[in-house]
């Protein structure tokens, strides 16, 4: 066991935890941060996504201990004294999910790859979104959703 | 299958509003609660033990290591579980003589398939459980495993050498036999002489459903009452047949649906893992929980689709339609789930499609193998039979070198011929294929296209230019209970609801659709909204919980609208009818001289008035009600449909094909769907939307391919190619409105829609851009390098197609190594976007 220390959605959380403990589990299972799902376990459909010192990981390939000392942001650390963020607002008008299960891990990889390009045209949303994937929608409402929150400045 | 009188009179002020979904906003702040995210005190965990091999005989199992590893709690065989259930369920005998083999949850002597489950761990943490599995060691002898289709169809050997047999049943449909239709040997033969004959063989890939989240299934038995959540589009077929399988009285158990992510017919099933889940808890008396990995999900989910299609057309040399034989092998797999039989069968009536055949006959053989068994995936038959018609339509359009669309103008039925009664002896309520034709044409500049594809042809560009075309319908709203007893499905087809007025004057729906994505807590809104004449805003809809939903069929065959919704309605109707007479009482009216609309009752030439709301409170209060009246305005409705119903629409899809590369583009897809009325414009466009995607994959993308052991190759999300948003464009998609005659709100089914339109659509579409250069056929999915080695086999004079014939060839994606080579796919090569 590792003792850990890590700020998840502006709460600092100390934990003594397995090495091999993945970073998503910790969140759902000690933290109790059931927002962010598990949907592969070869990192490729993006469900897990977090932000890691403001920059999107997969967090079933990321290990809870190599998250010690940083900063982690999930789902449930987007919307502020209950306001939506830009991007949950818009993946709403938009009708940008359906089951939702991939929702939280596509919206935290479309506000990043917001925060490297403010301003992208559809082709480069449905390349930034190429590693979370999402059966329900047919991905078209979720590129106008991406399109509609650079429109508000959504990238933080 | 008459129409109904009811019509919606008012105009509607929710019905085809664009809301957005009371759904999301739990999902969009991750307050979620998948099955996954259920833990409670104590819980145990399953890790399960499956097999490698096919098929083989089960030896010995040694389970002392995994016992002695960390935090394990026990360990089962299949022969320590055998006698607490029955036979897994398969609930569609499709024929009396029907043969399948005994399935237990967990295999006891034999296993079938890579991927069943021999042993099961309970540990007090997910990893102990998984780390002991490991431990678990199985003692196999192998046996011959059965795997291509076509040769388990001649066996031997068998996949259950006890059977004797690969063939679990045959069902025919013949119109000459039924009635509906004549000879089709007669009208083959005729065409043989004097028309023309179009024979082809075309092969339905295996498919797996993928649905984002993993299964999972929950069991507290720590109460009177077995409580299960699990990952499942049917909690109410699913506690009807644990409570047979498990021998557990019905009330004793309370199945609840949470939010499910997603289903495509993947979780209508009752699962090994789910009858195991709930064996141990009651076994251990603890909660326990098992999720499968999205590897175990792929192996051992069901599968969808795998069918070899032998089908012959006939036509006069003018192209008019004479005659259909459709001869179908469909891998069942190792076992019979609970509609694994059924799901050719349901194809069966619709290759005849929006075309006046004469003539008519379906054969479909069930064959078993050993590979996963298959079972409803979107579309479940209807994807199949669409294809092979599509197809054909376009091969014979071919060869009698006509236009597509105009050879389809000429056989389909007319819009002024409704209803009208197909040769499989459906009745088609409605449609207009001239309208939603003309439209997607519009859309899809198909003029301009054809021109272009002139040009490229002409100036031999490497680049050609196909346009694909699929006009399909389907049969869905599944289903009318005395059709289903005519093809020996094991249960009905109706659906319940229930409207209660609460004191506050908001109103509460239960539904026994099980919503995993589609959003009915929305659209069952929009529709009590205007049929009680309350805010949408008022009215909550519960569904997916046994204990408070009693009674349902839950949601598959796009069936939640046109029977859920429709139940809904009269559900609420009765509420106006009861409120009625109450008004008429407090009034001091006639009920004849009170009308009802916007909410409220007011009595015909006087200002005086009640809303429903307030007579909620009245009837709540109870203290001045007409005599002998019950105090409630609550209301239940149990509807069976008429009919089904018969969503229909033009799909165009302009594919351009690299003839050096063999990559293939899709540059426009247009769909113009006719799904009747729309209660929801932006859910409708999203069920479409995702369709489509589904449809397009199993053109371009997915397959799940076994080795020549019976391994599944594409066992993970590297080698399962679920597109991703950089595989495929935005789609112009757009409406057309033809009510349905046989429901009171004029609806259709849209969920499975998008996905058996669209695969003919871009088949169709490569096959035209390259069909000059003398490809006349390719095999799903239109890889880069199936479509290149096409052009190659033509160059080289060989026959200009590829066909598998055996496991190998099937996985044409193999190199000779057994190794996934690059040319797989779009996402190494970027042929697709």
């Amino acid at each position: 066991m590792t003792r850990i220390t890590m700020t998840v959605d502006g709460v600092s959380y100390t934990d003594d935890v397995e090495n091999r403990t993945l970073l998503v589990q910790y969140l759902r299972e000690q933290l109790g941060k059931t927002g962010t799902v598990v949907g592969c376990d070869t990192t490729n459909c993006g469900a897990c996504t977090v932000h890691l010192d403001g920059r999107s990981v997969k967090s079933c390939t990321v290990l809870a201990v190599q998250a010690d000392g940083h900063e982690v942001r999930t789902v449930e650390g987007l919307a502020t004294d209950g306001e939506l963020a830009p991007i949950q607002q818009a993946f709403h008008d938009c009708h940008a999910l359906q089951c939702g299960f991939c929702t939280p891990g596509m919206m935290m990889q479309s506000l990043d790859l917001l925060a490297e390009n403010p301003d992208p045209t559809d082709e480069e949303i449905r390349e930034g979104l190429e590693g979370n994937m999402c059966r329900c929608t047919g991905y078209q409402n979720i590129v106008k959703a991406v399109r509609q929150a650079a429109g508000t400045g959504a990238q933080s | 299958m008459t129409a109904v009188d009811e019509t919606t009179t008012a105009p509607a002020a929710e019905i085809g509003s664009p809301r957005k979904r009371k759904e999301d906003q739990r999902l969009i702040t991750g307050r979620t609660r998948y099955t996954d995210n259920i833990t409670l005190p104590g819980m145990l965990h399953l890790g399960m033990v499956r097999s490698p091999l096919a098929h083989a005989t089960i030896t010995g199992i040694h389970t002392d290591d995994a016992k002695a590893s960390p935090g394990v709690v026990a360990v089962y065989t299949g022969a320590d579980l055998a006698a607490a259930h029955g036979s897994l369920p398969n609930a569609w005998p499709v024929t009396p003589d029907q043969k399948a083999p005994e399935h237990h949850a967990v295999a006891v002597d034999r296993v079938a398939f890579a991927g069943e489950i021999v042993a099961v761990v309970v540990a007090r943490s997910p990893r102990e459980a998984r780390d002991a599995t490991e431990l678990v060691e199985v003692d196999y002898d192998d046996l011959e495993p059965v795997l291509d289709l076509e040769a388990a169809a001649a066996g031997p050997p068998y996949a259950h050498p006890d059977l004797g047999t690969n063939e679990s049943a045959t069902w025919i449909f013949d119109s000459a036999e039924a009635g509906t239709g004549s000879d089709v040997e007669a009208a083959i033969d005729q065409a043989r002489g004097d028309g023309v004959v179009i024979e082809r063989t075309y092969r339905q890939q295996r498919l797996i459903p993928a649905f984002m989240e993993p299964r999972s299934t929950v069991v507290d038995p720590t109460s009177e009452q077995i409580t299960m959540w699990s990952a499942t589009q049917v909690p109410h077929i699913l506690r009807l047949m644990l409570a047979l399988t498990c021998n557990i009285s019905e009330s004793k158990l309370r199945v609840i649906a949470p939010d499910v992510g997603g289903g495509f017919g993947g979780k209508l099933q009752v699962t090994p893992e789910e009858v195991t889940t709930l064996l141990v808890a009651n076994r251990l008396g603890k909660p326990v929980k098992y999720t499968e990995t999205r590897s175990e999900s792929l192996v051992a989910g069901h599968h969808g689709r795998d069918q070899v299609q032998r089908l012959t057309l006939s036509a006069t040399k003018e192209g008019i339609v004479t005659g259909l034989k459709v001869d179908l092998l469909a891998n069942m797999g190792a076992y019979l789930g609970l509609v694994t039989s059924g799901v050719p069968v349901l194809g069966a009536f619709m290759y005849n499609s929006i075309y006046k055949f004469p003539a008519y006959r379906f054969t479909c053989h069930n064959i078993f193998t050993n590979l996963t068994w298959t079972d409803a995936y979107r579309g479940a038959g209807r994807p199949e039979a669409t294809f092979a018609i599509e197809r054909l339509m376009d091969d014979l359009a071919a060869e009698l070198q006509m236009d597509p669309i105009e050879l389809r103008r000429k056989n389909w039925i007319r819009h002024e011929e409704f209803p009208f009664t197909t040769v499989a002896g459906l009745e088609y309520d409605s449609g207009n294929y001239e309208a939603a034709t003309d439209k997607a044409l519009e859309l899809f500049g198909y003029d301009e296209l054809r021109s272009e594809q002139q040009r490229r042809r002409e100036s031999n560009d490497p680049v050609q230019l196909g346009i694909g075309t699929s006009t399909f319908t389907e049969m869905c709203g599944l289903a009318p209970s005395r059709v289903l007893g005519s093809l020996a499905y094991g249960a009905g087809g109706w659906e319940n609801a229930q409207v209660r007025m609460l004191p506050s004057g908001k109103v509460e729906v239960v539904t026994g659709a099980s919503a995993h994505g589609q959003g009915h807590e929305t659209a069952w809104s929009q529709i009590v909204a205007d049929r009680l004449g309350v805010a949408f805003e008022d009215v909550e809809v519960l569904h997916g919980d046994t204990q408070v939903s009693v009674k349902g069929l839950d949601t598959y065959g796009s069936r939640s609208l046109s029977v859920g919704g429709i139940a809904v309605v009269k559900a609420a109707d009765k509420v106006i009818e009861k409120a009625r007479h109450v008004a008429a009482h407090l009034m001091e009216a006639s009920e004849d001289d009170l009308e009802f609309s916007g909410g409220r009752f007011s009595v015909k030439g006087t200002d005086k008035g009640m809303a429903i709301g307030e007579i909620a409170l009245a009837v709540f209060a109870a203290h001045n009600l007409p005599d002998g009246m019950e105090p409630t305005l609550d209301s239940d409705a149990t509807y069976d449909p008429v009919n089904f119903s018969f969503p229909h629409g033009t799909h165009l899809a302009a594919m351009e094909v690299d003839t050096e590369t063999g990559a293939v583009k899709l540059r426009k897809y247009v769909c113009v769907d006719d799904v009747g009325i729309v209660v929801n414009p932006l859910i409708v466009e999203g069920q479409v939307h995702g369709g489509l995607v589904q449809g397009i994959a199993q053109a371009l993308f997915e397959e799940a391919v076994y080795d020549d052991q019976g391994t599944l190759v594409t066992g993970s999300f590297v080698d399962y190619l679920v597109p991703s948003a950089a595989d495929v464009p935005d789609f112009i998609t757009d409406r057309t409105e033809t009510p349905s005659t046989t429901n009171p709100l004029g609806v259709k089914g849209v969920g499975e829609a998008g996905t058996i339109a669209s695969t003919p659509a871009i088949v169709n579409g490569v096959l035209d851009a390259i069909r000059h250069l003398g490809v006349q056929d390719l095999t799903m999915p239109c890889t880069p390098s199936r479509v290149w080695q096409a052009l190659q086999s033509r160059e080289q004079g060989e026959p200009a197609s590829v066909q598998p014939t055996n496991p190998e060839q099937t996985s044409g994606n193999l190199n000779s190594s057994g190794v996934i080579s690059p040319e797989q796919g779009p996402r190494t090569e970027g042929g697709a976007s």
